[in-house]
């Protein structure tokens, strides 16, 4: 029986948020912390020769200044992976804690430590560096070969993974007669998770050991990453994560916790805090990697694919972080959401001196669904079909299962999100009311699907665990090691915890906070796996809890186990449905009984070898303004298959945040960079457009609720997957208004100014001016 | 360098305040590290983001921006000052939490505070309007959908209206 999985239940943590309680990282911090400042490269790419620190030193209030001669030569790697046994598939280590060969512009040179803010920011801006200066590139492209020194050693053609994939025989393949070739490149630019909180941690030492309380995604992943760098067993780190203020894959990469970590050490374990400045979160943190795509189909007339080609270049920007995953995890959807006999992809993951790329919402799939639903579209208007139309005709089956991840698609999911998807826009209509439209202002209609499987298996472990402990009033406290940061799973866990023990959703007590010397191990937030993960272990623990509960009662009630049962927090006779007395009274008497006394708990680890696929589509309706090059986001609806839903008004509310996220995507965002220097130039929230509150419309967001049956509570991811396809469906119906294919994201007024002008829609005389 | 130091009496939250203040604290500094008030948060400090809104003399600003020296003499309300004397939420903080308005909870606050400045001045406002006063506060997490309902459900409460369908 269920009670609180799937229903509306209002947030754990409303109530603290709404007022101010809430305590995040920097609320936290004692008001004596010092204050590191941290001193960024001014070239992008060269070597540190000499750090003059004398004037730094001087400023009143300063407390240490510590250079990248000082840092111990011990390289690490930082991505939110869980740590592999395997050697081989151990994440690069390639950066230290300050960096004497700075790879991008704003590479971390030295750090000034001083009494408060104003001190460490006057000194930090005295520290005077001297570099040897080399060549920099910014385009992954471009980096590949190039004619200067590279920017890691151990890699001379700057390359760091390349991985394929191989189906069929491509080169046959495509020799078939009569086949219909099309071909694009397809660009994503590099753009920032801009959460609202700024990365912040500090650090102290105790007894030993060093406490890093940090907003992070990832608290144990940060403990093994922060031992590894500061060369400590593991154990002599504890981490604290607080609230945080959104992450979106930023958080989910040990970014200032080593620092952070090693500074305390230098002065004797005081607490030291590094808070990252807005400008420095949009470049010394993590960017998503900008990718170009580019991808052949050989097709039928009758709409079959023959053969593919597909090649990715994908920006990791100057350190490793989670490198070539994302790439990888992108290439991965190619054959699979369109299957093909006969395939050939290629990704590479390339050096450059940008920022760094890491994970962000949905983890290449953004990119390459841009790249892939942009090149279905170009295929579909080839041929002359509808874009659902003939997406129906060579989409994923149902009953595809994929041989590596073992995947299923076990129900007709996208014809299934495509229909509601329709339905709500008024799809058929306006593709009708939109046809052969002339003028300057034109409407149009499009759609794109999306692929997305959720969490990591089998590429990497999948586990979770749990802590229940019972309390005297019946009423319990629940651990995780899956971390809450903004999207709701402490509530989702509280209504599967209770349905899982048997009490009302009221009784369960989320313990937010994760701290590495009491929450249970888990990896932490990311891949869209806590609801779905957190499940296993969850469902777990609450039926060992209620079975050492129904164990006792039988002590107390003379009743046989099977014949009693917990339900809403009372012990039922199942015979007859008697109940014989709440769970506060077995509890009271569990651990006060002198005959008897036991603290009713219970704690597991659920390994999950198991993976699911959550699909869905964006459709979007735009008004064109084709001389002034500006698009209007008229109507945009989401739909997701991600299983059953734990808390619809959650996942609704997690939808419309990935919308617009996507439509930022689509329209605006784009971290720009100077070709002279590689610095970046819009790295503040005013000039890097982000979308407001004025720039999208209603956000509709729907659901087809098919079980996953791998899941206890049938649930799937649902984080990552909204950010995944309103790009591509903007642009599907930009193509629709214009039949102009644009093939770089945002489609900013500059970007379609281009492509409106080499599609001749402008008159003669009319871009005279520009 | 010496540190100039400046002496002002304003109201905190209804309470009478004497504080002496470094000339080059923001109202921000002054509100989170002399009075420990957390609701008001740091997203940008450059008056980006609107996370550190607060209300002075009835109208919302950018504390970041608004440096302490210039509190003298003004009123100011911070979110803490929204909840009754037994913890009773506000309506509009009612309504951020039964709308599910709240996600990671780091824009909330200052959202909330331009809703108490719309709310307060007694008129009706309609979707578009809504948006442009309260385009000044960025928001990662919700598209702004939620918030949007939010505000609307308070403001027709107080207006004692039904609130339309969408």
């Amino acid at each position: 029986m269920s009670k609180s999985v799937g229903q509306s239940k209002l947030r754990v943590d409303a109530y603290d948020k709404v007022t101010g309680r809430a305590e995040y990282t920097d609320d936290l911090c004692a008001p004596d912390a010092l204050i590191a400042r941290i001193v960024h490269s001014t070239i992008a790419h060269g070597m540190v020769t000499g750090v003059d620190t004398a004037q730094a030193e001087s400023v009143p209030g300063v407390v240490k200044v510590l250079t990248c001669f000082d840092v111990p030569d011990r390289p690490f790697p930082t991505a939110g992976h869980p740590w592999s046994t395997d050697p081989h598939h151990q994440d690069v280590a390639d950066r230290l804690l300050l960096n004497r060969h700075v790879r991008y512009y704003g590479d971390d040179v030295a750090v000034v430590i001083a009494e408060n803010e104003v001190a460490a920011t006057q000194a930090a801006r005295l520290v005077k560096v001297t570099y040897e200066e080399y060549p920099f590139v910014l385009d992954a492209q471009e980096a590949m070969g190039f004619d200067g020194p590279p920017i890691h050693e151990e890699r001379p053609d700057n390359i760091l993974a390349h991985t394929q994939i191989r189906r069929g025989d491509y080169e046959t393949a495509r020799q078939e007669p009569g086949l219909i070739r099309v071909e694009g490149w397809y660009d994503t630019p590099t753009v920032q998770h801009c959460h609202i909180e700024n990365h912040i941690c500090y650090a102290s030492m105790e007894k030993g050991r060093i406490t890093v309380v940090s907003s992070t995604q990832i608290p144990h992943i940060i403990r093994r990453v922060c031992g590894q760098a500061l060369g400590i067993p593991w154990g002599k780190v504890r981490i604290v994560k607080p609230y945080i203020g959104g992450g979106f894959g930023n958080k989910q990469d040990a970014l200032y916790e080593p620092l952070c970590a090693w500074l305390t050490t230098q002065v004797g374990g005081r607490t030291v805090k590094i808070d990252c400045a807005r400008e420095e979160t949009f470049v010394n943190n993590r960017v998503r990697h900008a990718i170009r795509t580019h991808i052949i189909s050989y097709v039928r007339p009758d709409g079959t694919l023959a053969a593919r080609k597909f090649e990715c270049f994908s920006n990791q920007g100057a350190y490793a972080s989670h490198g070539h995953s994302i790439a990888a995890k992108g290439m991965g959807a190619f054959p699979q959401l369109y299957p093909c006999d006969n395939i050939e992809a290629d990704a590479y993951t390339v050096y450059t001196n940008r920022p760094v790329a890491g994970a962000m919402r949905g983890y290449g799939i953004p990119q390459a669904m841009w790249a892939g639903e942009c090149h279905l579209d170009d295929i579909a208007r080839k041929l002359g079909r509808d874009p659902v139309e003939y997406r129906r005709q060579i989409v994923m089956p149902q009953g595809y299962t994929d041989a590596f991840s073992k995947n299923c698609n076990y129900y007709d999911t996208f014809n299934q999100v495509m229909d509601k998807g329709m339905a709500a826009i008024g799809y058929e209509e306006k593709r009708k009311a939109y046809a052969n439209q002339t003028g300057p202002i034109r409407r149009g209609i499009g759609m794109a699907l999306f692929w997305y499987n959720t969490a990591v298996w089998p590429i990497s472990l999948e586990s979770s665990s749990c802590r229940m402990v019972l309390n005297q009033d019946g009423s319990v406290q629940v651990q995780t090691g899956e971390t809450e940061i903004g999207q709701g799973c402490d509530t989702a866990y509280a209504q599967m915890a209770a349905d899982a023990i048997g009490i009302p959703f009221e009784d369960v007590h989320i313990v937010s906070t994760q701290d590495t010397d009491v929450t249970p191990f888990g990896t932490g937030a990311y891949a869209s796996r806590q609801t779905y993960i957190g499940g296993f272990s969850i469902q777990q623990t609450g039926q060992m809890l209620k079975d050492r509960i129904l164990t006792y009662a039988v002590e107390l009630t003379r009743q046989t186990r099977a014949n009693l049962d917990l339900v809403d927090g009372q012990i039922v006779r199942t015979s007859d449905g008697q109940v014989l007395m709440s769970l506060g009274e077995l509890a009271t008497e569990a651990l006060y009984s002198l005959s008897h006394s036991q603290h009713l708990t219970a704690e597991s680890t659920y390994q999950i070898k198991n993976n699911a696929y959550s699909f869905g589509c964006t459709f979007a309706e735009v008004e064109v303004d084709i001389p002034l090059c500006k698009v209007k986001l008229l109507n945009i609806v989401n739909v997701h298959d991600c299983g059953r839903l734990i808390n619809p008004a959650l996942a609704e509310a997690q939808v419309h945040g990935g919308m617009s996220m996507g439509i930022g995507y689509g329209l605006s965002e784009q971290l720009l960079f100077d070709p002279k220097t590689g610095r970046a130039l819009n790295n503040n929230l005013l000039d890097y457009k982000l979308s407001t509150f004025m720039d999208h419309p209603h956000l509709q967001a729907l659901f087809v609720e098919n079980p996953e049956p791998t899941s206890p509570y049938g649930t799937k991811a649902l984080g990552e997957p909204p950010a995944c396809s309103p790009a591509p469906a903007i642009r599907s119906a930009i193509l629709n208004a214009t039949g102009v294919a644009v093939n770089q994201t945002p489609m900013t007024p500059h970007v379609l100014f281009r492509a409106f002008r080499e599609a001749g829609l402008f008159q003669e005389g009319e871009t005279a001016h520009v | 360098m010496s540190i100039q130091y400046k002496h002002i009496q304003c109201t905190i939250n209804g309470r009478p305040v004497d504080k002496m203040v470094d000339v080059r604290a923001s109202l921000t500094d002054l509100l989170r590290n002399d009075f420990r008030l957390h609701s008001v948060k740091k997203g940008c400090e450059v008056g980006e983001c609107g996370a550190c809104n607060v209300i002075i003399d009835g109208r919302c600003y950018n504390s970041c921006i608004y440096l302490a020296v210039w509190a003298d003499g003004k009123n100011i309300r911070t979110l803490e000052s929204l909840l009754g004397p037994n913890g009773e939420l506000s309506d509009i903080q009612q309504a951020f939490v039964d709308e599910a308005a709240v996600q990671c909870g780091f824009c909330t606050p200052g959202f909330i505070m331009t809703a108490v400045e719309i709310l307060e001045s007694g008129k009706e406002y309609t979707d578009d309007q809504l948006r442009k006063a309260l385009s000044g506060h960025l928001c990662r997490c919700t598209g702004y959908e939620n918030i949007l309902r939010a505000v609307k459900k308070a403001m027709y409460r107080r207006l004692g209206k039904p609130m339309p369908e969408a």
